[in-house]
């Protein structure tokens, strides 16, 4: 069972807690991760990354076990804390605008 | 007529202003979408209950939203939670220019601001426009300017490519708000006939339904371009029409308030003596085809009211001609704006005129314009209002 932390925005579009959690198969990457959440919650779509090029949107950042994995290739294992559901997995936005 | 319903988009969200047809009493719902851009919500024509609303943010990019209970409860089109391969694909935001060689030439850069070519980048929805007959059909303009239509409510989305790809596209090149597609009229004796509007490219008319389309912008003369009569490249900030005559166009330019009466084969201006021809808004009498609304404003560096005074202007002639219209209106040290999709009529009897400003005040005149209340005060930044008349 993977957790994912959403921004409040997010949480708002999807209707859900400030956690929600996943079932993957396989080799837990964020990829893969963010393919469950979006196939789970279709209104997230292109919300996280673009609907086209799968690129992350620039006010988004990934963290977890207080590591930024933002820069981290998208088929990179995410850490075993993450793939145990020890630690949740970040979607954090910017801290800019008004 | 039981009553209306003002539809009001901010820059934190949206509200829903309900009132009976006497338009005096006024109940407010929301912030809908808290914290998001609403840039534009609208009704269909066809089926007052079915709302559309573009929803946006700088983190999290475009959301559709749709509503089949009049705003009580909204949902994203297509996109509900699934835990079953093959579900819904949440794609009801997912605008994406058609570049195929079928539907017109692969057209994919515009002029930047330099003057050099750049690519075409969607950004938001600035516009939804309900088709008049149908619900589930919904026309959206948006930014880089490009027109779509959803034949689903909403849940996917096309792109009418004839519009970029006709041949001007290349030369068309942002205002300062970005390059926007923010009108979209729909002739109400000819559905196929459709004129959009796009800063800064200037006006287009399309009469096989969005396919092909044509510049109108013959008459227009912008002083801050290299050709101040050119085919395309002029700041267009709104177009109105009222639906009896739908070939007479009233235009609120970046520098001047223009008329057609061909359908936009030629213009010409009536600004008339108005205190300034800057603005944004410009709307039609509901039931008067002759009498125009819009608010001055200072001048495009200096984005509020002349003299600090926040005056709506009615022609009753069709422009050239204006008065002030006051009562209730802020007199003194006023300096709002007031954004082109903010202000809209209704068709109740007297018509009723409603504007939106940048300081959060939705101002609504149940005679014509005569008289003028804030039913809210102090909203987010004022984006859009529209208004349906309720059976």
């Amino acid at each position: 069972m993977i957790r994912v932390e959403l921004p409040a925005h997010l949480r708002t579009l999807a209707r859900v807690d400030r956690e929600v959690t996943l079932d993957l198969s396989g080799l837990v990457t964020r990829a893969a991760l963010l393919d469950a959440l979006e196939a789970r919650y279709p209104m997230l779509r292109g919300t996280i990354r673009d609907h086209v090029t799968a690129q992350r949107r620039p006010f988004l950042r990934f963290f977890a076990c207080s590591r930024d994995l933002t820069q981290d290739p998208p088929d990179a294992p995410l850490p075993d804390a993450v793939a145990s559901g020890a630690e949740p997995f970040l979607v954090v936005g910017a801290i800019a605008g008004g | 007529m039981s009553g209306v319903r003002v539809l009001v988009g901010t820059r934190k969200g949206a509200f829903i202003l309900t009132s009976d047809a006497k338009r005096t009493r006024w109940d407010v719902s929301g912030p809908h979408f808290a914290g998001w851009e609403i840039y534009h919500v609208k009704g269909s024509p066809a089926d007052p209950n079915r709302l559309y609303a573009s929803q946006s943010s700088g983190w999290f990019g475009q959301v559709i939203q749709r509503s089949c209970d009049g705003g009580k409860t909204w949902e994203t089109p297509g996109g509900g939670v699934t835990m079953e391969p093959g579900g819904p694909k949440g794609e009801s935001n997912k605008f994406v220019y058609d570049v195929t060689p079928q539907t017109g030439k692969p057209l994919t850069t515009h002029q930047w601001y330099d003057g050099t070519q750049h690519p075409w980048e969607f950004k938001r929805v600035w516009h939804l426009e309900p088709s008049l007959a149908d619900p589930d059909t919904v026309y959206a303009g948006v930014e880089d300017a490009g027109l779509f239509r959803s034949s689903d409510g909403g849940t996917t989305w096309q792109e009418l490519a004839g519009l970029r790809g006709h041949g001007t596209g290349p030369r068309w090149q942002p205002g300062a708000g970005g390059m926007c597609l923010h009108t979209i009229l729909i002739d109400p004796a000819d559905p196929k006939r459709i004129y959009v509007a796009i800063s800064a490219a200037g006006a287009f008319r399309s009469g096989d339904g969005g396919k092909t389309w044509k510049p109108i912008n013959q008459g227009l003369h912008s002083q801050y371009i290299p050709e101040p009569t050119a085919e395309v490249g002029h700041c267009v900030h709104r177009i109105a029409l009222h639906p009896s005559r739908p070939k007479v166009l009233f235009m609120q330019k970046h520098w001047d308030v223009m008329r057609s009466d061909d359908g936009g084969d030629s213009w010409r201006e009536v600004s008339g003596n108005l205190p300034s021809d800057f603005g944004f808004v410009i709307d039609v009498h509901a039931h008067e085809p002759e009498t125009v609304y819009v608010v001055p404003i200072k001048s495009d560096s200096e984005h509020y009211p002349p003299e600090g005074k926040l005056r709506v202007y009615r022609s009753r002639s069709g422009g050239n001609e204006w008065e002030a219209l006051t009562k209730g209106l802020p007199q003194r040290d006023c300096y709002v704006n007031v954004l082109r999709d903010a202000m809209c009529v209704d068709r109740l009897e007297p018509c009723g005129v409603y504007f939106g400003t940048t300081g959060g005040q939705v101002y609504a005149s149940a005679d014509a314009g005569d008289s003028w209340t804030p039913i809210v005060r102090d909203l987010p930044a004022v984006l859009s209002v529209e208004v349906q008349a309720l059976p």
